[in-house]
């Protein structure tokens, strides 16, 4: 089955060539069908040779394909090799699966769209570089779709360019996770300095030979490539692109910036855990960032009005605690996090942007309301999706989830009580404004009215992420429920177990405490947004309240920040050098010889004694110089 | 006849009549009396080849200045043919009138 | 027998001279005639009798008088004269000079830099020149052939009187200048 491995990144791409080419003169219909047919055959695929891959699982729990060689300079070659183990697998399963529902989601939402083939274009081409970066096997292809993933979101984010804010937001988009993948390719120069191969495989099993643990090469080396996974993931500080990413089409936001672009981060981090395990300085970085991630962007979820930026701010809070995972060791629960946020995200975002639709594009929560009873089939798929956010207990797949990363903040060899007071906080956080959101925009009196309701093919996809959503947390119980680890059993050939502290403090008073945080925060949502909403107008206009809640709503001012740190100097010089220095002694070249030749071309003057005089003086210097010599 | 000749003297005879009719060439604004010069300087060449041919009692020398005679002879036809034309045309014989062919 | 060879140098020397300082063409073409004259005259006398033939047939005989037939046609007289007169200052006279004479200078050097070589000259008989001419040089002479037809096509071509045509949007401007030439005239 392996020998069909290709086909998983190599659909996608057909479908990007079909509808870049040729996409023009198809009819919409058949662009649906190439655009959205190439995903499904996809996630065929993928069932099908997961299926295969599950079953027997071969030797060394991966298979491999190499289809050809990249190039070779000297001793290093780079072949396109295509590796499946678990992680990937599972990667490729969100990917295809999730791809498929929001591109049929798609044909639907973007019909009236003038640019639909360019649309799926840059979806399938997205879809494809995704592939290519989670079933690379080594450094520089995964690179390869690591770019390719930068592009199509530019691209998409962009989508409806004529607008300038869109190409605004697209550009920041892309500069500010450059500036991770610039800090990654040094990363991966000095990988490769110090590894001799870019294999991941071979780094990952050679990895104590090569680096001393704890030395300063291997910490600059895993930062370099953490800050790759930060500016991809939206981690502090290269996250304000995020936010403003969200002017693109809301399938866009549901694929790219919930589902998988995001978690690329989570990805590179998980696969080279061997670098990151041999760095404890490494290891904190990467918890204390995810921490102060989820904490800041929580509490600025909190204050937005926009739902989908609501939703974006969810989303780097929840990356947030995938990186906290990571860093205190838990990579199993961090992985398993992932799924489950990507079910429940791409769920929530689907379900925002068919509501924003139907309310002609009626962005702002609080001009919303009283649509429980008009959209019904929205309302429940958001509502389980809601539900798994806040980490519901027991009835919803993020609880477990989530549950287990707060147990590993604190009882990892690598966690802290610190921590998982942060994550709790974030926990209570999350769940209030999670009811914030839902109760604004279901409940209450209906402030805009509802236009057109979703057909078919937007309820479906609705309906089956809001039914993995519930039940996709049961494949992976704690401890003390059952022990029911189907997950971390699966990831075990390839993630290592946490290690543990020495005394762990009981399971059961964990759980309680995460159950009581979120209730807490349902509760606050509940009784400031719908018992007793006048309370917040007191609150409202306390000052002191009213600048805090001014400076979480900018995003805790790093827009600010990095525009007077960066982007004024940047501009500044770019005025000095308006001429462009450099460039003159390009065009100076041109210009001197453009001098020359007004000189040169003196000489030649049309008259013949003129000539004359030059031939008799060459004559003379001709002699003058056989005499001397 | 034993006569001695020394062959620099002849040769340098030739090189100031060729340096006379540079002078010739250069001075004159007469389209005519610079053909006239020409031909004193192919002429003072045509002396030279005579006169090493003569020195190493060869028929080369000869043959040379045979050759040049006839290069000579074309090339005063085809240049008076000109000059009659741009006399036809600018109705003077001045060289300075020539002097589009710049830039 | 030197001093034949001297006085026909010094002839040579002195035509010459007159010929590139004469106003008038045909004063200056005679002059030439005698330089060549000379120099037939210092042919013979190293030994080059048939070059020396040549020199006044061909070069003497009928070059000039080519020349002197073009300048009859032309009509070269007392203007012609005039116009050298006032183009010949003495000041033009002076860088042509200096250079030619620097030139001169350095030939001189080069010249007497190789050792005396004085030879008696033989005679070389037009019978030698024939069979070099017709043997080792025989391309030579054919590709004279070919230049001398060349320029005979040429000259006659040049040399046609052929009607101004000028094309019709010229045609305007030259009788707009036709009738300026005439008003002003008038």
């Amino acid at each position: 089955m392996d020998k069909y491995l290709w086909l998983i990144p190599a659909l996608p791409l057909g479908g990007f060539l079909i509808l870049a080419l040729a996409g023009k003169q198809l009819s919409r219909s058949s662009v649906a069908i190439v655009g959205a047919g190439s995903i499904c055959l996809s996630a065929l695929v993928t069932f099908v040779v997961g299926g295969a891959f599950l079953a027997g699982m071969p030797a060394n729990a991966v298979y491999t394909q190499t289809l050809w060689t990249w190039f070779e300079v000297g001793a290093f070659s780079a072949k396109i090799t295509l590796s499946l183990d678990v992680l990937s697998l599972l990667f490729i399963f969100v990917i295809t699966f999730i791809g498929a529902l929001i591109h049929i989601y798609s044909t639907a939402f973007m019909e009236a769209d003038r640019d639909y083939a360019r649309f799926f274009a840059s979806m399938n081409l997205f879809v494809f570089s995704m592939l290519v970066l989670v079933l690379a096997d080594n450094l520089l292809l995964m690179y390869l779709g690591w770019e390719g993933v930068g592009l199509c979101s530019y691209l998409l984010i962009g989508f409806w360019y004529e607008q300038q804010a869109n190409g605004n937001a697209a550009r920041k988009a892309f500069t500010v996770t450059r500036i991770g993948d610039a800090a990654m390719a040094i990363g991966l120069f000095m990988v490769f300095q110090q590894a001799g191969t870019l294999v991941m495989s071979d780094i990952g099993a050679n990895a104590s030979t090569i680096w001393q643990p704890n030395s300063t090469v291997v910490t600059v080396t895993a930062l370099l490539l953490l800050a790759g996974g930060l500016g991809k993931s939206a981690q502090l500080p290269l996250q304000t692109w995020l936010p403003d990413a969200m002017a693109g089409p809301s399938p866009v936001s549901a694929l790219i910036h919930a589902a998988t672009m995001v978690t690329a981060g989570v990805y590179l981090v998980a696969r080279m855990h061997a670098i990151f395990a041999l760095s404890e300085t490494a290891r904190l970085v990467i918890a204390v960032i995810g921490a102060a991630t989820l904490l800041l962007a929580g509490l600025t979820a909190l204050t937005q009005y926009d739902i989908k930026r609501v939703l974006a701010y969810s989303t780097i809070s929840q990356i947030g605690y995938m990186f906290l995972a990571l860093g205190v060791g838990a990579w199993t629960a961090a992985i398993f996090h992932f799924m489950v946020h990507a079910f429940f995200k791409a769920l929530l975002f689907l379900a925002a942007g068919t509501i924003i639709e139907s309310l002609h594009h009626e962005h702002n929560m609080f001009k919303m309301g009283g649509l429980k009873d008009k959209m019904p089939v929205v309302f429940w798929t958001f509502l389980a999706g809601a539900l798994s956010l806040a980490a519901v207990p027991l009835i919803s797949a993020g609880f477990y989830s989530k549950d287990q990363i707060l147990w590993y903040s604190w009882t990892a060899n690598g966690g802290s009580p610190v921590l998982w007071m942060v994550a709790l906080s974030g926990a209570l956080i999350t769940a209030a404004y999670t009811t914030r959101m839902m109760i604004l925009t279901f409940w209450g009196e209906a402030h805009t009215p509802v236009g057109h309701l979703p057909g078919r093919r937007i309820t479906m996809p609705l309906i089956v992420l809001a039914v993995f959503s519930i039940f996709a947390g049961f494949v992976e119980l704690p401890h003390n429920f059952g022990h029911f680890t189907l997950f971390s059993d699966l990831l075990h050939p390839v993630l290592p177990e946490t290690v543990m502290r020495a005394e762990i403090p009981s399971e059961w008073l964990f759980q309680l405490l995460a159950a009581l945080a979120t209730l807490g925060g349902v509760f606050l949502g509940y009784h400031y947004y719908y018992q007793q909403p006048a309370r917040l107008e007191s609150l409202r206009r306390n000052a002191m309240l009213a600048s805090l809640h001014r400076f979480w709503f900018l995003g805790w001012g790093f827009d600010a920040l990095y525009d007077r740190l960066l982007v004024k100097p940047f501009i500044f010089i770019s005025k000095i050098n308006k001429s462009d220095v450099t460039d003159r002694l390009y065009t100076g070249i041109a210009a001197a010889t453009g001098e020359m030749y007004k000189l040169l071309s003196r000489t030649q003057s049309g008259s013949l004694r003129w000539y004359i005089m030059g031939l008799v003086v060459g004559a003379i210097l001709i002699l003058g110089i056989q005499i001397m010599l | 006849m034993k006569t001695t000749v020394s062959a620099e003297v002849v040769v340098l005879l030739a090189g100031l009549l060729f340096a006379l009719g540079i002078v010739g060439v250069i001075i004159r604004k007469n389209i005519i009396f610079m053909l006239l010069s020409v031909e004193i300087m192919l002429n003072a060449s045509g002396l030279a080849f005579v006169a090493a041919g003569s020195r190493w009692g060869q028929p080369d020398g000869q043959v040379m200045f045979v050759f040049i005679l006839a290069m000579a002879a074309a090339e005063v036809s085809i240049g008076l043919a000109l000059i009659l034309q741009i006399y036809h045309q600018h109705k003077s014989l001045d060289i300075d009138n020539l002097k589009e062919m710049n830039g | 027998m030197e001093i034949a060879f001297y006085i026909a140098g010094t002839v040579a020397l002195v035509a010459t001279l007159m010929v590139i300082t004469r106003h008038n063409p045909v004063h200056a073409l005679l002059y030439l005639n005698v330089s060549l004259l000379a120099h037939a005259m210092l042919f013979y006398l190293l030994g080059a009798s048939f070059a020396a033939l040549l020199e006044i047939i061909i070069y003497a005989g009928a070059i000039m008088v080519l020349f002197i037939f073009v300048v009859m046609l032309l009509n070269l007289g007392k203007e012609t004269a005039e116009q050298e007169r006032k183009w010949l200052k003495p000041k033009v006279w002076m860088g042509p000079t200096v250079l030619a004479a620097v030139l001169f200078a350095e030939f001189l050097a080069l010249v007497l830099s190789s050792g005396q070589d004085v030879y008696s000259p033989a005679v070389v008989s037009p019978r030698e020149l024939a069979v070099a001419l017709y043997h080792e040089y025989l391309i030579g002479v054919e590709l004279a052939a070919m230049l001398l037809m060349a320029a005979v096509v040429g000259a006659a071509h040049i040399g046609r009187h052929k009607k101004l045509v000028l094309h019709r949007f010229l045609q305007e401007e030259k009788e707009k200048e036709e009738e300026k030439h005439e008003e002003a005239v008038l």
